[in-house]
């Protein structure tokens, strides 16, 4: 099981994959915003996501878990 | 009868041993491992692979020592006369004996008087501890390899590959060189060992995790480029060393202009919305001459931006935010980075080159426990105290002290410049609407009369904090298009070149670390 984890503090502003998506190293998964800026979450490995761990105005903390990889 | 001759096949039979190294079952290990013998390293290294080695015949009456599992060398790369040291891993495991620190010593000590590079091919277990009373706690002990490199930084360049273990005091070695290029997987730089580690703390653990090669160049920061293997190491050494001058009396050689790489104008890279994401890289390539960039701790910190690059063809040190990895926000790692990196520059005579984008510094209770203050202090320290030319370039935003940590105008950039989407306050807009209106705000109940409240704030904050407003009160020294961004740097870098100024006057700063 792999994870992708948030790389800082802030709110869940987009999520641009779902269940079943195939994504592949360095897509641009999630949009967290923090400190006023709008901050890509970017994947650095592949595979198909098999959860999707939070909603859109979510809060998260750096290294909560945002989405599973099968 | 010995005449001449027998003493001549002597020799050459001594050299043809020493240069051998140790026992052929360690060569087959250094294979194995996929690394290079030390006289091949070296080959690489120099140009036509010439060099001249001070103190072969160290310990040459033991039959397992060979040049003491050091060879120290001087020869020339690319033209200029560089010293070397460099481990011999199959001696020993590359360990320190007494004749080993003191051929270190010796090279240094030639490094100093020469005024020429050095740079350190580590490959070393640490102490031979047989030997430790007459290589360790002595005056010529390896304490003043040390005391040495402190002596040279910021008088020549001290580079440090780092092809295989760089154990406990000999870890030391890296930290206090200029630059350190880790070779992923073999490299390692650790001060206990996993065993040492699992014997008196408990913890379980990898030499990789504990010590490695990647965990240093993106975790700890003891490692500044990551090469894939031996050969990428010294090739990136050979080209460090051509933005460097040999000392710090000199100045860097300036190169041919190269237009830039073929790509987007900057009017086209940077978003006019201050909130969203671009790659400063883009923005690098944009200025700069086309394949100049020499990027330092790539790996660590990725939110802040350091590396040396030629416009124009002159030399710069270029910091630039990086809104595309956490917004650009500065944190404890970034300002330590950042810092790092001014101090380099600032010590070899390398004017440089801010790009501003910067929602300011990290808040919350882990960067305080952090000391995200004092690690900012470090940075604005090393940035105030810099004399070479430096010019500050408002990308974007530059909000709050991430403006003074960029060479905002307080912190006596020859020039401050701002781009058309600039924008400079304590705080963006947003922020300061929600900060000095919250109480207003709550109170009107009708939501969209709220909306419209805070839009009409939000204007009039706009309105106050105009880039042209800040060019009228002389706060930017100029407002560019960034269709001219490039050309205004190299024709102001020119201009700057005579720069001089004593930032001031005593023995040293009680620095903040």
């Amino acid at each position: 099981m792999k994870e992708i984890t948030s790389s800082m503090a802030g709110t869940v502003l987009n999520i641009m994959v779902g269940g079943g998506d195939e994504i592949t190293s360095g897509q641009e998964v999630l949009m967290i915003e923090s400190m006023k800026m709008e901050i890509p979450i970017e994947s650095q490995i592949e595979g198909k996501v098999s959860e999707v761990k939070v909603n859109i105005g979510d809060f998260v903390n750096e290294g909560d878990v945002l989405l599973v990889l099968e | 009868m010995t005449t001449v001759n027998t003493l001549v096949e002597k020799l050459k039979g001594k050299n043809r041993e020493i240069e051998a190294g140790g026992h052929a079952k360690y060569h087959e290990k250094l294979q194995e491992q996929n690394k290079l013998f030390v006289r091949k390293r070296l080959e690489l290294l120099f140009d036509n692979g010439i060099y001249e080695e001070d103190g072969k015949f160290a310990n040459c009456a033991e039959k397992d020592l060979p040049a003491d599992g050091v060879v120290t060398a001087i020869g020339k790369i690319y033209g200029q006369t560089v010293c070397v040291m460099a481990n011999d891993s199959t001696v020993k495991a590359g360990s320190w004996g007494a004749r080993t620190v003191e051929k270190i010593i010796r090279i240094q000590e030639t490094a100093e008087k020469l005024k020429v590079p050095l740079l350190y091919l580590v490959d070393s277990a640490g102490a031979r501890i047989t030997d430790q009373l007459e290589m360790f706690p002595n005056r010529r002990g390896a304490g003043r390899i040390f005391y040495n490199q402190v002596k040279l930084s910021g008088m020549i360049p001290q580079i440090c590959l780092l092809f295989g273990p760089s154990a406990a005091g000999g870890a030391y070695i890296p930290a206090f060189c200029d630059i350190v290029i880790m070779v992923d997987k073999n490299a390692s730089m650790y001060l206990g060992s996993p065993r040492m580690a699992e014997k008196v703390i408990g913890e379980k653990v990898t030499l990789e995790e504990m010590g490695g090669a990647r965990m240093h160049c993106s975790v700890s920061g003891c490692g500044d480029i990551l090469a894939a293997n031996e050969e990428e190491a010294i090739k990136l050494a050979k080209t460090y060393l051509t933005y460097f001058p040999a000392n710090f009396k000199e100045m860097p050689k300036k190169n041919d202009p190269i237009e830039p790489k073929q790509g987007r104008d900057l009017e086209e890279i940077i978003p006019k919305n201050q909130n969203a994401p671009f790659d400063m890289y883009e923005c690098i390539d944009a200025l700069i001459d086309e394949d100049s960039f020499f990027e330092i701790k790539k790996l660590f910190a990725a939110e802040i931006i350091t590396g040396l690059a030629r416009i124009g063809g002159r030399t710069v040190g270029i910091i630039a935010n990086q809104p595309r990895v956490k917004g650009g926000v500065l944190f404890v790692d970034s300002a330590d980075k950042a810092a790092k990196f001014i101090q380099l520059c600032d010590a070899f005579h390398i004017p440089l080159l801010f790009l501003a984008d910067v929602p300011g510094f990290m808040i919350g209770t882990k960067v305080e426990k952090a000391g995200i203050i004092r690690h900012g202090a470090k940075l604005i320290a090393a940035m105030s105290s810099a004399t070479v030319p430096k010019i500050s370039v408002i990308v974007r935003k530059a909000y709050g002290a991430g403006l003074y940590a960029m060479a905002g105008p307080a912190f006596e950039p020859d020039c401050c410049i701002a781009l058309p989407t600039a924008q400079i306050a304590v705080m963006g807009p947003e922020a300061a609407v929600n900060a000095v209106y919250s109480n207003k705000i709550e109170k009107i109940e009708d939501p969209k009369e709220k909306i419209t409240y805070i839009q009409e704030k939000q204007r009039e904050y706009s309105e106050h904090i105009d880039i042209y407003k800040l060019a009228s009160e002389l706060i930017v020294d100029d407002i560019v298009s960034p269709f001219d961004l490039r050309n205004v740097l190299i024709q102001r870098f020119n201009l700057y070149e005579t720069k001089e100024l004593t930032f001031s006057v005593r023995k040293h700063p009680v620095y903040p670390v």
